[in-house]
């Protein structure tokens, strides 16, 4: 019912609500920007970009700040309903989100500056590439999926979840064969596995802004329900 | 990991969360019915202003009409107590059954009926008399003059509608001296003294400040428990506050009617919603 058409009676009520959701979506390529970086830095042994990351995190929590105070604005102000009151409830709840990605990809750029001055081995971090890609990918779509009010999309995006678990699961095994193989990798192999972890957070993250789409959509809580559950729930195939 | 899990389990389980998950969602299917309207028309003349209305409204439960001025929501609630009766050119097709019997029919003592369903008005109407005559009206043309009878039932009726703890030192002053918030609650006192099954509201709040409203609004709530009361409002903030069941009423058509949770956070039909986030529709 959200993707309701028609415009409010309030000119200004219909500005304001258009203004909160493509401030989303700025603040959503921000932290997309922030991951990429993030993981272009811990490849490339950048510190240069890697220090911008780190920096440009504040410029993510302000935004957050921002539309914080715009959406509590608007329920004080204007009473929302229906579809209104859902796009603002899931705006809190996305913006929150957003934002703890953008700790995480902070925290990468962190890991990367520590290592951008220490040895690089040959493989130059390369195991860390496929989980990052596909945690960037779940992110786009799910913005995507915000962009669009797609629920079909976030149902899709959601069911991408359990494969990057299992990609996480493999690759903390094999940073674990390379401590035991030589313990003085350790501590780089460590900062290896936390940003796997911040990788494998993103990804969580961006399966928490489906269920917020679907939620603004369709009126119906999906959280903590597997993707089958999702789809019979709303009574799809 | 494993040994942090074995920790905190048992807190985990010794917090019972089907408790904390609201035990008071709505289902008409588990209601006693106080009010059914089945396929109910009424023409003003030619002129149709309801369309084919069924609903039922469920005892001890606030159920609140809401729509945009025209909509037929007032007419429907003057089904309740037939005061169309008084307009010569209503016609009415269908039926509507007061606990299962049909309020229309011809064996029916209008009165009676006014009896056992009262209405409130948007503007407060208190009678020229004393805040204590306001009340006891109602008993006083059942024939009841008994002294005991009238102060208890006055007092009684006064703190049912709140306000026995601001008047009860002038009960014997003019009732036209109060404030349009009291003489609101004062109306209602009169209409509950003798205890009525169902209580119509037009519009109770809307000529009110926002705390006599508040005022008001908190008194429905109380209200409920021993009356089914049906409310019309042009406040759907209010309807979202006070009522159990909302009715969505456009150009003499009930278009939603439903859990009012449900219907506010996500109607089924998109005029519901363009309504109710005022959107045109």
């Amino acid at each position: 019912m959200s993707t309701n058409t028609s415009q409010h009676i309030s000119q200004q009520f219909e500005a304001e609500l258009q203004d909160i959701r493509s401030r989303v979506l700025a603040m959503g390529g921000l932290v997309e920007q922030q991951v990429a970086d993030a993981l272009t830095a811990l490849m490339a042994g950048d510190s240069e970009l890697a220090r911008q990351v780190i920096i440009q995190d504040e410029q993510v929590n302000h935004m957050e700040m921002l539309i914080d105070e715009e959406c509590v604005q608007i329920i004080a102000l204007r009473q929302p309903t229906a579809g209104d009151l859902r796009l603002v409830t899931a705006i809190f709840k996305t913006i929150t989100d957003l934002e703890r990605i953008g700790d995480e990809a902070q925290s990468i750029a962190k890991r990367a500056l520590s290592l951008s001055v220490a040895d690089r081995p040959k493989r130059n971090y390369s195991e860390l590439s496929t989980l990052g890609s596909h945690a960037r990918g779940i992110l786009r779509d799910a913005l995507d999926a915000f962009a669009r009010l797609d629920v079909d999309a976030a149902l899709s995006v959601a069911g991408q979840d359990s494969k990057k678990d299992d990609e996480y699961e493999s690759i903390i095994r094999q940073l674990i064969t390379y401590m035991m193989e030589d313990p003085r990798s350790i501590s780089n192999v460590m900062d290896l596995i936390w940003s796997a972890r911040s990788l494998e957070r993103i990804g969580d993250h961006a399966h928490n802004l489906c269920e917020y789409v679907i939620y603004l959509v369709e009126g119906t809580d999906v959280r903590h329900l597997s993707v089958e559950k999702m789809e019979k729930v709303l009574d799809r195939d | 990991m494993e040994a942090v899990k074995q920790e905190t389990a048992p807190t985990a389980r010794a917090i019972d969360i089907e408790s904390m998950q609201r035990s008071d969602k709505l289902n008409m299917a588990n209601e006693e019915i106080c009010l059914k309207v089945n396929d109910f028309n009424l023409y003003y003349g030619d002129k149709q202003a309801l369309h084919n209305i069924n609903m039922s409204i469920a005892k001890n439960r606030v159920t609140a009409f809401i729509g945009p001025s025209g909509c037929g929501k007032s007419t429907l609630l003057r089904c309740f107590n037939r005061m169309n009766d008084l307009i010569d050119s209503v016609n009415i097709k269908g039926e509507m059954l007061l606990d299962d019997s049909d309020l229309n029919a011809p064996s029916v003592n209008v009165a009676d009926l006014r009896r056992q369903v009262g209405m409130v008005f948007q503007k407060p109407n208190p009678f020229p008399k004393s805040i204590y005559e306001n009340v006891a009206y109602g008993l006083r043309l059942q024939g009841v003059n008994d002294r005991a009878t009238l102060d208890n039932v006055v007092e009684k009726s006064l703190k049912g509608a709140a306000l026995w703890d601001e008047v009860k030192d002038r009960l014997h002053e003019s009732a036209m001296g109060m404030s349009g918030g009291q003489q609101q609650r004062l109306v209602i006192a009169r209409a509950i003294a003798i205890e009525p099954e169902v209580l119509l509201l037009d519009e109770p709040a809307s000529a009110l400040d926002p705390l006599s409203t508040l005022k008001i609004e908190e008194l429905i709530y109380e209200l409920k428990d021993k009356y089914t009361i049906v409310i019309v409002t042009h406040n759907m903030q209010q309807a979202a506050r006070v009522s159990d069941y909302t009715a969505f009423m456009y150009m003499g058509e009930l278009v939603e009617f439903g859990a009012t949770d449900e219907l506010f956070t996500n109607p089924s039909k998109k005029q519901t919603e363009d309504y109710i986030t005022g959107r045109y529709g």
